[in-house]
């Protein structure tokens, strides 16, 4: 530095002589280089600081959720052996697994007999803590397996969420006794609970299973797709490659770029006030949600459906046009298939947005409670995100693990969604 | 009358009409090898196609809304109608009940004068949606016909194809127009009955927020409608407390990622921050209600601060703040990559270190950019519901403690719209005076951001 120094001062002449000759590396300038120094180091660390701290969030985050969903994945279960040739039942193959198996075993006592044999198994104190619908796991036992009404097996039935919560080390200190009693005898264990993925919505936390709230996120997500996909790609074509430059169009890109910005709560108002003015008896229906996140979902796709039209070199259309095909052939044959990986990439994402949307779907009322999985596009539903919701609300404790273990459950299905789209971008990405 | 089944018979019309338009137009060539068609088969069968789908849709859409009226009539035709009540609600209810009966969506009726009707009911669907399928397969094959005897090998079916491509490809991007109306003409409309029975200036200027759904609708005390507390709120939580946070942890990630760190970290880094950014708001708001607010609150406690809530602004400000910060860090990264390289090339050439390049040159040069894109997230941020739905409080508060109970305008709009409250009341109306004014706020910092960052463009192009 400083024999650069002296070369410019010779070069610009006599006047500066003096300062020539002063040593450039003062003390006053060590210090200050120094100074200067370490205001870089900390602007780095600061910059390193707000990524770790970003960081360590997201990782406290999804630990956070990994930790107490796991529970959720468990339930706590009394083990009940109950002898059907015993206890007097009558079925055949062709009545227990009829639907209505439920209502005969019912009224041939079926409840009655569970709670005599954990009665008897467990004793009255522990008998009085199996859930109140345990017989139907029983039921669904019988129909998976008649034969069984001639035998005996050993059920392995959900407790109540007082003595769940006994087990996990909370809750009163009498539950608690009596979980370590039941516990250390073997009649009490919290197994995994693969049920969970596909019960639904319940009362009890025992109970309940995602199932439910997860086919009508599908539904909806049908719904979305089919109508957001052909518009959204339809829309970019036109704005891409045929607009006229004139107001309408203006209009419309204006109103997209609008659309893409407008909070998504101002979607579920316009699904209350029109959506479900139009078809009153829809409500909390996927139909009304689909068509309620499709608007949301579409600018997004036009947006980057754009981008990846544009991303077309203009040599492919003037190739085409120039062995006479017409305008409508040049893209939909040629720029079409072209920009096709760009428009999935984008409606993938847009996609994976709308599945972790709740707040619109609060608005047209798809927040009810939903004991039964939706079987067509009319029926009431909830979807994931809402039912997070609802279980967030929920008083009893046994719904923090549940609620954790629905949200994993939501991250998976967003996670394979965004790997998909980052799999398509690198896959068929192209650099003309 | 299954609206499926008349899908299914159109889809299966236009097929049918299809593959007849393309061996019409195969046989062309062979009648005559010296003629050269105008189009090419697959036209001449679109164009077929195109002539069933078109008028059976029509007649579809028609006949849905058409049909029950007439289903309707004829039931109030047959004798079983005689007893029916002139008018009135108990009429309408008898309809209904019958109707739904004979759908199968209800298994029987409480009114035993609706029972009469069941009977007329379920003759009249029959009929009609006979009549509604003989009435589709006429008009697709009427339609079919007229386009097949059109066939020649001088019609040029392409152009009239590519016409109709065309009109489709201008009303799928009408789409975005209609919505925008939809949501501009829907929030108007409510938020004009809203301000019928509440004045505007009560709403707008008013300090006191607590609206009773219960309450008589006919006289509201617009005194109990004063948006100014939840406006503050949203404001507080939204723009000033997640901003204090995302604003600078956004911008120094920003920084780091585009100017300091080592490429194989960027590649690791962006994802992950990009991961933060997809996580559903909905989980953001269960870990603030659950994790954040009590950390907080018994933070506040320790240190003295005895009436803390678990329902404070801070944890649901902090945790949007952290939700926002991959946005603003996206933003910041393309502003300050726009600025030309010979900036920063001569601040280097200066001999000012990298950080005073950043903080003296690329950051004043990228700041229009930047400002716009923290309206942008301020924009975003004051939309946000689940976040504040689940981790802050519904009761309206006008103070600048953030330990304290504060509201939003979307907490609010959730409030009122998942009520008990009739659909005709002040109170359920204010939600969409709410929205409204949300749209507008939304829609204005938006605009004026992308005006920013145009102008901010074209400086340096």
């Amino acid at each position: 530095m400083t024999s650069s120094t002296a070369d410019t001062t010779t070069m610009t002449g006599q006047g500066l002589e003096d300062e020539q000759r002063r040593p450039t590396r003062t003390p006053e300038f060590e210090r200050r280089l120094a100074k200067r120094y370490r205001a870089e180091r900390n602007f780095k660390r600061m910059g390193q600081g707000a990524i770790v701290f970003s960081i360590a969030v997201l990782v406290f985050l999804l630990g956070n959720m990994l930790i107490n969903g796991i529970g959720g994945f468990q339930r706590a279960e009394l083990a009940v052996p109950i002898d059907f040739a015993e206890s007097g039942l009558i079925g055949d193959e062709v009545s227990l697994t009829a639907p209505s198996s439920a209502t005969v075993l019912e009224i041939q006592g079926l409840p009655e007999i569970v709670d005599r044999y954990a009665e008897r198994a467990l004793g009255e104190a522990g008998a009085a803590q199996l859930s109140r619908d345990a017989w139907r796991d029983v039921v669904a036992a019988l129909a998976e397996d008649p034969l069984l009404i001639n035998g005996q097996r050993t059920f392995y039935l959900a407790a109540s969420s007082d003595l769940a919560a006994g087990l996990a080390g909370e809750g009163s200190p009498q539950m608690q006794a009596l979980a370590d009693q039941l516990e250390s005898q073997g009649l009490l264990a919290s197994n995994w609970d693969l049920g969970f993925l596909s019960r639904s919505d319940a009362t009890s936390p025992q109970q309940v299973g995602i199932w439910g709230a997860l086919k009508g996120s599908l539904l909806t997500m049908a719904i979305t797709l089919a109508l957001a996909f052909p518009v959204g790609v339809l829309s970019a074509l036109y704005l891409e490659e045929y607009a006229p430059k004139n107001r309408w169009t203006d209009l419309i890109e204006v109103s997209i770029n609008n659309l893409a910005a407008v909070p998504s709560i101002i979607f579920g108002l316009l699904g209350l006030a029109v959506f479900l003015s139009v078809f009153p008896n829809y409500r909390s229906a996927p139909l009304i949600g689909g068509l309620t996140l499709a608007l949301m979902t579409m600018p997004v796709i036009v947006i980057s459906g754009r981008n990846a039209i544009k991303a077309v070199p203009p040599s492919i259309r003037d190739g085409a046009l120039a062995v006479g095909a017409s305008p409508i052939q040049v893209v939909f044959h040629h720029v079409l298939p072209l920009a096709l990986p760009g428009i999935l990439t984008g409606t993938i994402i847009g996609m994976a947005r709308a599945l972790g949307e709740t707040a619109p779907l609060l608005m047209i009322g798809m927040r009810a409670f939903i004991a039964t999985p939706p079987d067509s596009f009319t029926s009431p539903a909830t979807v994931l995100p809402v039912q997070i919701f609802l279980w967030s609300d929920e008083i009893d404790r046994g719904f923090v693990e549940r609620t954790s273990a629905a949200i994993i459950v939501l991250l998976l299905f967003l996670l394979v969604m965004n790997g998909l789209a980052i799999y398509l971008r690198n896959k068929f990405e192209k650099t003309w | 009358m299954s609206p499926i089944i008349l899908i299914l018979i159109a889809i299966g019309l236009s097929l049918a009409g299809w593959l007849a338009g393309r061996a019409k137009a195969w046989t062309f060539q062979e009648a005559d090898p010296a003629v050269r068609p105008a189009a090419r088969p697959v036209y001449y069968a679109w164009y077929v196609a195109v002539w069933i789908a078109i008028p059976v849709g029509a007649f579809v859409v028609l006949w849905s809304i058409l049909a029950p009226q007439l289903v309707t009539q004829s039931v109030l035709a047959s004798p079983g109608a005689a007893d029916l009540p002139a008018f009135g609600f108990e009429r309408e209810s008898w309809l209904a009940e019958a109707r739904a009966v004979a759908n199968g969506n209800a298994p029987g009726v409480f009114n035993d004068g609706a029972q009469a009707l069941i009977e007329p009911f379920r003759e009249a669907n029959a009929r009609y949606s006979v009549i509604g399928y003989v009435l589709t397969a006429l008009i697709g094959l009427a339609g079919g016909m007229l386009a097949f005897m059109r066939l020649r090998p001088d019609f040029r079916a392409r152009t009239r194809i590519e016409r109709v491509v065309m009109v489709i490809l201008l009303l799928a991007s009408l789409v975005a127009i209609l919505t925008t109306a939809g949501i501009f003409m829907s929030l108007v409309f409510e938020t004009v009955r809203f301000f019928g029975m509440v004045s505007p200036v009560d709403f707008l200027f008013g300090t006191f927020w607590g609206p009773d759904p219960m309450s008589n609708p006919q006289n509201p005390d617009g005194s109990r409608y004063g948006a100014i507390p939840l406006f503050w709120g949203t404001i507080f939580i939204g723009a000033i407390i997640a901003m204090i946070v995302a604003i600078p942890l956004g911008l120094m990630s920003a920084i780091y990622l585009t100017q300091y760190a080592d490429p194989r970290v960027r590649t690791w880094v962006k994802p992950a921050l990009e991961i933060l950014a997809g996580v559903p708001t909905v989980v953001y708001g269960y870990f603030a209600a659950l994790t954040v607010a009590p950390m907080i609150r018994d933070a506040a406690v320790s240190i003295g601060i005895e009436n803390a809530s678990t329902e404070s602004a801070l944890a649901a400000g902090v945790v949007m703040g952290v939700m926002i910060i991959p946005f603003v860090s996206s933003m910041a990264d393309d502003s300050i990559a726009a600025v030309p390289s010979s900036m920063r090339d001569g601040s280097y050439a200066m001999g000012a270190t990298k950080s005073e390049t950043i903080t003296r040159v690329l950051f004043p040069a990228a700041l229009p950019g930047i400002v716009a894109g923290v309206m942008l997230a301020v924009s975003r941020a004051i939309g946000e519901t689940m976040i504040v739905v689940m981790a802050a409080s519904t009761a309206a508060n006008l103070s600048a403690n953030p330990l304290e109970r504060m509201t939003t305008v979307t907490v609010q709009i959730v409030k009122m719209l998942t009520g008990e409250g009739s659909f005709d009341h002040p109170a359920t109306l204010s939600a969409f005076a709410l929205g409204f004014v949300l749209f507008l706020v939304t829609l204005a910092l938006n605009f004026i951001a992308l005006r920013v960052v145009k102008r901010f463009r074209e400086a340096y192009d």
